[in-house]
């Protein structure tokens, strides 16, 4: 049961299949992290996926891991990243970097520190467009000039020839994403792609990612701790914990009845509109840092309200498994949230246990 | 025999926070200098530096004691000839000078000439610069700009053309050439404590206890200025150095102390020139004292800034 | 761009008049004045009266520092006791070799230092970064004269390899033009006055580039470090670029502009004080000139030589001011 879940693949052959992945960081005269454990899941062709956690969770060194970007020295990778088909782990420097910018792209948080201050927009562009589709100079600045129009950079060939710090945070964002997309490639990853961004413009580019993938057929994994970023773009969301994926579920599913104890928590921790205005916010305790071991149970048991003494004991040398739970989803859980038949949400498909 | 849930989970708890606060953090309640501090005596750099700081002014300040011989009596003279100066022989165990001077005596009391080159000038320097810092940083405006010029011009003389006009004007003696190397140790202990101070003045803190009416004057003291020193702690440090090189440099050039026969490592080394084929050792044994405290210094200088640079606290 | 040349001339106007204020007061200060520091320490109280009063010597401060300043415009600062040469003309013919032998030393210090430094941050941790590091912090703690001496002890004095005084062989009888040697000899195709001219500036060359060449390697190593861990060379990674273009464009282009503004520190520094390197190679460039200036205390040739050294070490930070403009996109807008 801990393969990817095929039944959401209906038919799709995924783009991206990741398979217990696991990342260790060693450091000399240190204790080794794991800071990611057996991940699993997969993309298909136009499809959303969310990784949502707190930051530390392992969703960014997922990411990093798939593209190949983390360093060599101390660190281990183990597992199975595959992309349509090939494996990527253990492939060779020149591989990845022929895959990278090509079929697989890559967006990153920060998009002013992402950017190179010493070199124009235009050539941050049109290198990927040498470096993959091996253009010709005049062809490689009209479809540049393209690209930016396309991700809704006015002016476009005027910005060609300007620098990062002479663009807005938008801008910027918009001018990374068009150097992802520069090869259409088949599988995009937004590392919180709007987190450094103001609320206004974060809509916007949300939108223009949506679009994209829309209409092109990219898979996109967006990485991201902000349940609205999910809420509004994802069609599938993992949600992960300490290095672990620890429920996953359709957007509207996962919205309606969380079932692992933190994902209602996160849920909890939002605030609500029709809350009614006495209600308090349920803050989940503590921080991501109180997390124990998965191999002494559940991680989260220490912030958990609904431990109970069988969470921190570990059962046949496993730790608490991912199961099924209802038709596409699945939870790593012993006491999940219940929810009474009757007030299951509209879009309910499966029934609480 | 099972113990409650509750209590298993408190204890994992407080086991986490107890490895929490095993790490050395700055905001764990411990004080940045205490921090710096922890983190310096396992720095090895640091260590190899201040031994060898220290051994020096132990050397410098014990100088009486541990030379074995007057450094001045040319007890060997008579055995000097044109080719040929004596080596190493019982109870002179570097040989002696071209004029039959103990050069193992002359090194140890050299150390009190250089280092005391070295301390006055540096001190000089920072405090004269720190003053004017301190000016340009506490008042900004137009006592910013004037005395930011006036560093500006003392800043395009470079170095050593600055120390050697104030020398010539000074006339040749040790305290011109303290002044002289002072002097061009202004400039950047003037704009580093500027910098620093600037930097600090719009800190949240600063700008906090001047909205909670601190008048400015002591914002400046009590705030601004203890917070703005750690660079200028590490640069006097580092300008130690550079004051003992730039003290040879000058003794080189015939700049330095008028008393020739006075043991100074500079002096030594440039008088050892003119025998530099017959007995190299002469000049190389100063010129390792100048180089091994020159690179102690710096060695405490260096790991001093990384200890107190934010930047490297990981 | 233009705006910021200018506007940076334009505040080199105050720090100019302030030095020259400050070199005024420096040899009216002297012992015995500026009718001692023209005529030299020997001349008599009858010859000193006569100058000052032909040089306006007792009229009001002011109009002597005008006089001063409208001569110090013009270049005219008197001539030289030792040589009866115009100090200008004086600073004039030795300044090419000071220049010759800077360029050679920052050439070597350049060409060893970036990649070094480069090579040692790649390699954070390993033997080579660690040589490095030590090598760079003896580099800078060594007497540069001390260094001096040995290379010449060494390499001329005993192994006879490289020629260790002087700008050229005196049996040469070059001819030359513009006082560049190895470009005089490059000039009148005299290829082998220009090759003993090149040889003449390795072993001061070395010498005075090891400074440099510890500083550079430093900067480059801690600067590449740096760099490496930015978010945009992870972007250019991401895109799947080559390593030669994510080294060249993204780290280096970044890593090198600190690197860039000490060279321009550096080169400024040699330029206007290589004094130490070129009195043990009695190599007559303007340094080993000031030397015998200073023991001879020819006051009129040190003024001149230290103002017009000034002014070019100002302008040398000035154009490392708008070469850092010209490499960082950054700095060019504000």
């Amino acid at each position: 049961m801990t393969s990817a879940m095929t039944s959401a693949m209906a038919g799709a052959v995924p783009v991206l299949e990741v398979e217990e992945l696991a990342v260790t960081f060693t450091r000399r005269g240190e204790a080794s992290t794991r800071a990611v454990d057996g991940v699993s899941f997969a993309v298909a062709p136009g499809e959303t996926i969310g990784l949502v956690g707190e930051s530390g969770c392992g969703k960014s060194v997922t990411s990093l891991a798939v593209m190949g970007l983390l360093p060599r020295r101390g660190v281990e990778v183990s597992g199975s990243v595959r992309l349509d088909g090939e494996e990527l782990l253990g492939a060779s420097d020149r591989t990845l970097r022929k895959l990278r910018g090509a079929d697989m792209a890559m967006v990153f948080q920060d998009p002013l520190s992402s950017l190179n201050p010493t070199v124009t927009i235009g050539t941050q562009v049109t290198e990927v467009l040498y470096e993959h589709r091996h253009m010709a100079k005049k062809d490689a600045v009209a479809e540049a000039t393209d690209l930016l129009d396309r991700v809704g950079i006015p002016d476009p060939a005027r910005r060609l020839g300007e620098y990062p710090h002479q663009l807005s945070g938008g801008m910027r964002q918009r001018a990374l994403i068009a150097m992802a997309l520069a090869c259409s490639p088949r599988l995009l990853i937004a590392d919180e792609p709007t987190t450094a961004l103001d609320v206004t413009i974060q809509a916007q580019i949300l939108e223009l990612l949506r679009e994209l993938v829309l209409g092109s057929g990219t898979a996109l994994v967006m990485i991201t701790h902000d349940l609205g970023v999910v809420a509004g773009l994802c069609d599938r969301v993992h949600v992960m914990y300490a290095g672990k994926i620890i429920e996953t579920a359709d957007r509207h599913d996962l919205f309606a009845r969380p079932r692992q104890p933190y994902t209602g928590g996160l849920l909890a921790s939002v605030p609500r509109l029709d809350a009614g205005r006495g209600t308090p916010l349920t803050p989940i305790r503590g921080s991501a840092r109180d997390a124990i071991p998965w191999a002494e149970g559940c991680a989260f048991a220490p912030r958990c309200d609904n431990a109970e003494d069988d969470c921190l004991t570990e059962v046949s040398g496993s730790t608490v498994p991912l199961e099924y739970d209802g038709p596409g989803r699945e939870l790593r859980c012993r006491h999940p949230l219940q929810y009474p038949p009757a007030a299951a949400g509209a879009t309910a498909s499966g029934v609480p246990r | 025999m099972t113990a409650s849930l509750g209590d298993r989970r408190r204890e994992r708890i407080d086991a986490l926070a107890a490895r929490a606060g095993a790490l050395p953090e700055g905001d764990g309640g411990v004080s940045l200098v205490k921090s710096a501090f922890r983190r310096l005596r396992r720095n090895p750099v640091f260590l190899i530096g201040a031994v060898i700081v220290v051994v020096f002014l132990l050397v410098a300040l014990f100088a009486p004691w541990l030379a074995p011989r007057d450094p001045y009596a040319q007890s060997l003279l008579s055995e000097v000839r044109q080719g040929s100066i004596p080596g190493s022989r019982e109870g002179y165990p570097l040989g002696v000078d071209q004029l039959g001077r103990d050069l193992f005596s002359r090194l140890i009391y050299g150390s009190r000439q250089s280092l005391l080159i070295g301390v006055v000038s540096t001190v000089l320097g920072a405090v004269a610069g720190m003053m004017l810092g301190v000016l340009a940083g506490a008042f900004g405006g137009l006592v910013d700009t004037l005395v930011m010029r006036f560093v500006d011009i003392i800043l395009s003389v470079p170095g050593l053309l600055m120390a050697i006009s104030i020398s010539v004007l000074l006339g040749q003696n040790q305290v011109s050439l303290m002044i002289a190397i002072a002097v061009t140790q202004i400039p950047l202990f003037a704009r580093l404590l500027r910098g620093s101070m600037l930097v600090q003045r719009d800190r949240d803190y600063a700008v906090a206890a001047q909205a909670l009416g601190v008048r400015r004057r002591n914002v400046v003291l009590g705030h601004v200025l203890p917070n703005s020193l750690s660079p200028v702690i590490v640069q006097a440090t580092l300008s130690l150095a550079t004051a003992i090189i730039e003290a040879a440099a000058l003794s080189f050039l015939g700049l330095g102390d008028p008393d020739i026969s006075r043991p100074e490592w500079g002096a030594m080394l440039a008088s050892a020139q003119s025998v530099l084929s017959v007995r190299a050792e002469l000049a190389i044994y100063p010129a390792l004292c100048i180089i091994v405290v020159a690179l102690g210094f710096t060695l405490v200088g260096e790991s001093l800034r990384e200890a107190l640079d934010p930047k490297f606290r990981r | 761009m233009l705006r910021f040349i200018v506007r940076r001339l334009l505040q080199l106007i105050p720090i100019l008049l302030g030095l020259s204020i400050l070199l005024f007061a420096w040899l009216r200060a002297l012992p015995g004045g500026p009718a001692v520091a023209a005529l030299g320490e020997r001349a008599t109280p009858a010859k000193i009266a006569e100058y000052n009063r032909v040089f306006g010597l007792d009229e009001p401060l002011w109009t002597q520092y005008l006089r001063f300043l409208g001569r110090a415009l013009r270049l005219d600062f008197g001539t030289s006791q030792t040589t009866g040469r115009a100090v200008t003309d004086e600073f004039f013919t030795r300044f090419p070799g000071t220049v010759e032998l800077t360029v050679f030393a920052m050439v070597f210090a350049i060409g060893i230092g970036i990649p070094l430094g480069y090579l040692a941050a790649r390699k954070h941790g390993s033997w080579i970064d660690s040589t490095s590091v030590i090598g760079s912090l003896l580099g800078v703690t060594i007497p540069v004269f001390f260094l001096a001496y040995l290379f010449r002890l060494l390499f001329a004095v005993q192994l006879g390899w490289l020629p260790g005084s002087g700008r050229q062989d005196v049996r040469m009888e070059a001819t030359h033009v513009t006082n560049f040697y190895v470009l005089d000899g490059l000039l009148t195709r005299e290829w082998d006055a220009a090759w003993d001219a090149l040889q003449h500036l390795i072993l001061p060359g070395i010498a005075l580039g090891t400074i440099p060449l510890a500083i550079i390697v430093r900067i480059t190593r801690a600067s590449v470090l740096d760099v490496v861990n930015e978010d945009y060379v992870r972007t250019a990674q991401a895109k799947g670029l080559a390593n030669d273009t994510v080294r060249r464009r993204h780290i280096l282009r970044n890593a090198l502009l600190p690197v860039s503004t000490t060279i321009g520190l550096q080169t400024g520094l040699l330029l206007s004080g290589a004094v130490l390197t070129e009195t043990v190679f009695a190599f007559g460039g303007v340094g080993s000139t000031l030397r015998e200036a200073i023991s001879t205390r020819d006051y009129a040739l040190l003024q001149g030589f230290i103002l017009i050294l000034a002014v070019v070490y100002v302008l040398v930070n000035l154009l490392v001011d708008v070469s850092y403009g010209l490499l960082d996109p950054r700095v060019r807008v504000k």
